[in-house]
């Protein structure tokens, strides 16, 4: 552990604080990324979100990694990363099927930036998260799904 | 391991040649053979293994049990295994001291000829003894050591620190560990074993910020003149199984590219032999060891699974060696490799039962021992009731104990139906034995004892017994947490393993009733996740239960019916309930 590095941290927490605050998703995604239409971000269901942001019948894709927990630790902070290896990737987006606003993020990756983005997201129940990348204009997807159990009663 | 097809066939042949020595003439009547533990050397490296002991210094009673399912592609596979079925699986006879040893057959009559299991004075002769053979061997603790017993609370896990170094551990990883709280662990850690040149190791748990190692991922040692490393894998859903608020800054998981990354590290640093201490429970690492290359043995625990000989589990570059060495300190692993040309080439496995009337108390451990429980024997002593009927735990859907316990919290807290949890952990009690105040803590010994009483809507409590089911069954094991099902009072129930979440549970009657999705009832339980939960301990209410009774006699098993599951599954038998 680096004791240093966290007591740094925390003595600038003044400034850390809005950062930490957009990964933990606490504000609305609005606020801070511009992605996608503001209506994709108030979809109710999977389908009318992608629909907001222009994506139809995304095609499945083995470039894409999604490093999540299999089982979430606490559903109010899940770590997700996804990765896209596809080459061109200007846009991923972040869907938790199961969230009242399905939504979570749309990362716009300009500029050739790495197609790798880290965030941290609220999860109400057991539901598959879902990137959708964008690359030359075209559309992919991958999913994992991540558990939200009650917790309690282990071995 | 690594090795070609016709090196595999070899190593198969060796570990065939070198299965358990069975007696095949000792009967139930019959005493243990005398060389029933003269388990000669092989090869150049050895690992000593014990798991789950759950602060059981002691020799015990502990029953295995008569249902322990498979689901999905573990249907009938290893560890799900049980009775008769399990027996002929690895070629014990009926009747025989290691029938008794890895089954629950004829329990209560088996347990009058062989005796107690288990206890560290007599775990301790055997690590000697073995070690003698093999010096260098290394001794690995599984963890779930320092939680289960009424001095390792009441010590604060200090009795089972001061044992396990006297016993000479070498390596650790933990579980229930973790319920001392973070800063207890760290304490141990870094002063007793420290000092102890105790190793703790666990590559899973990291820090919620950075993503720091909490602890070493893994340490490398030295065994006639071979480098070997051994890697440390905690239990991975501990904060979602037991208190988040325990542990609040670090985060655990399975982490299997991690795993990865410190086995190709080990071997980049010249490690010959690579093993990981697992505290995953079995059927998640028969998964990991198909997934995860390098790794020539997998030593597991969690599930209690006394499995005598190791599952070879073949994936992208070799074979990799899956054991599990049951609970209670009932056990040792005693695994042999000959290591040639920097890698194993071949391996001998015997996992010993500790009978405790075959090997003599050692000394110096037994004298610590009593210095540990002198200033609580009056209190473990107090016989609160006697039991007529065989009180044991262990199984998929029920144990007699639990419903002791259920049973108890329904009356005393006046409530429609009680949930407690599906530990695998708790000893096991004869028809006339005494319930003492220690067996009863033996049962319920945890840092979050408080009991709760609840009102639930039936919609809800269906929601609760669906999400333990699917811990329990969910068909990728990377999505099971290794205890058994909520033990349920008051209500029945059929349970249907192999399907989904939402649709396992069915036909849920209170009292001749149908449970109501709507209706409120009062529900009684224990052990509540959630930090700041009041509640009297549940030792106390079960104790009050019990002193009102004096005696425990006709306990009524609610057993769920199962279906979906065949009438020859060999994960069941014996069931007290209805099952096809």
């Amino acid at each position: 552990m680096n004791a240093f590095r966290r007591n740094v941290l925390k003595g600038a927490a003044g400034a850390g604080t809005v950062a930490v605050a957009v990964a933990a998703g606490l504000l609305k995604p609005t606020q801070a990324l511009a992605g996608a239409p503001r209506s994709a971000f108030e979809a109710k269901n999977v389908g009318d979100a992608m629909k907001s942001m222009g994506v139809s019948a995304p095609a499945d894709s083995k470039d894409i990694t999604i490093k999540a927990p299999d089982i979430a630790e606490n559903g109010a902070v899940v770590p997700v990363e996804i990765t896209s290896g596809i080459a061109g990737t200007t846009a991923i987006a972040l869907i938790a099927e199961k969230n009242a606003t399905p939504l979570v993020a749309d990362f716009d990756l300009s500029g050739g930036t790495q197609g790798f983005v880290s965030t941290r997201i609220k999860m109400g129940q057991t539901a598959l998260i879902r990137a959708v990348v964008t690359a030359g204009g075209k559309s992919y997807t991958a999913a994992k799904e991540v558990k939200v159990t009650i917790g309690g009663c282990g071995g | 391991m690594h090795m070609n097809r016709r090196e595999f066939l070899q190593l198969l042949a060796v570990a065939a040649a070198s299965g358990m020595a069975l007696d095949s003439k000792s009967a139930l009547a019959g005493i243990a053979p005398a060389n029933f533990y003269d388990v000669p050397r092989h090869g150049n490296v050895s690992f000593l293994h014990f798991t789950d002991c759950h602060a059981q210094l002691l020799p015990v009673w502990f029953r295995e049990p008569n249902v322990n399912l498979g689901v999905g592609s573990a249907v009938g596979k290893v560890p799900h295994i049980v009775g008769r079925d399990l027996l002929k699986t690895y070629g014990i006879k009926p009747g025989s001291a290691e029938a008794h040893a890895f089954s629950y057959l004829d329990f209560t009559e088996a347990a009058k000829v062989y005796g107690k299991v288990g206890g560290f004075a007599h775990l301790k002769t055997l690590v000697d003894r073995m070690r003698a053979q093999r010096p260098g061997a290394l001794l690995l603790d599984g963890g779930d050591t320092w939680q289960g017993s009424a001095t390792s609370l009441w010590t604060n896990a200090q009795d089972m620190v001061d044992a396990c170094i006297k016993l000479g551990v070498n390596v650790m990883t933990p579980h229930w560990e973790s319920t001392f709280g973070a800063e207890r662990v760290m304490e141990i850690v870094n002063k007793d074993f420290k000092n102890a040149n105790v190793d703790f190791v666990a590559q899973n748990v990291v820090t919620n910020d950075f993503g720091d190692q909490v602890f070493k991922p893994y340490v490398i040692k030295e065994q006639n003149g071979v480098k070997i490393a051994v890697i440390g894998q905690a239990f991975p859903y501990t904060p979602i199984a037991n208190p988040r608020w325990m542990v609040p800054d670090w985060s655990f998981g399975i982490r299997d590219d991690n795993m990865q990354k410190w086995v190709d590290d080990a071997r980049t640093n010249g490690a010959q032999v690579v093993v990981v201490l697992s505290h995953n429970g079995m059927d998640v690492d028969l998964k990991m060891a198909s997934r995860v290359t390098g790794i020539d043995a997998i030593f597991g625990g969690h599930t209690h699974d006394g499995v005598p000989q190791p599952v070879q589990v073949k994936n992208a570059k070799g074979i990799t060696l899956v054991t599990n060495a049951g609970s209670n300190s009932k056990f040792l692993g005693v695994m042999d490799f000959e290591v040639k040309g920097k890698r194993v080439v071949s391996y001998k496995y015997r996992l010993l039962p500790v009978f405790s009337n075959l090997l003599p108390a050692d000394k110096d451990m037994d004298a610590f021992i009593k210095t540990v429980r002198a200033p609580y024997e009056a209190k473990l002593n107090e016989t609160l009731a006697i039991t007529d009927d065989f009180l044991y735990r262990r199984g998929n859907f029920n144990g007699t104990w639990d419903q002791v316990i259920v049973d108890a919290l329904m009356e005393v807290k006046g409530a429609d139906a009680a949930f407690s949890p599906g530990f695998r952990w708790g000893t096991t009690l004869l028809p006339g034995d005494p319930i003492t105040m220690e067996r009863l803590m033996d049962q319920t010994a945890i840092t979050y004892p408080q009991t709760t009483l609840n009102e639930m809507t039936g919609a809800t409590i269906k929601t609760i017994m669906e999400d333990v089911c699917d811990n329990l069954f969910n068909d990728d094991p990377y999505y099971q947490q290794g205890g058994d099902m909520v033990r349920v009072g008051g209500i029945e129930y059929t349970v249907n393993p192999n399907k989904k979440i939402g649709e396992r549970i069915t036909d849920m009657m209170l009292k001749g009733k149908p449970v109501e999705a709507d209706k409120v009832y009062k529900v009684a339980g224990w052990a509540p996740v959630g930090e700041g939960v009041q509640g009297e301990p549940v030792w106390d209410v079960v104790a009050s239960y019990l002193r009102d009774k004096k005696t425990i006699k006709g306990v009524k098993l609610n057993t769920p019916k199962i279906v979906g599951i065949g009438k020859n599954n060999p994960g069941i038998a014996d069931y007290d309930g209805s099952y096809s």
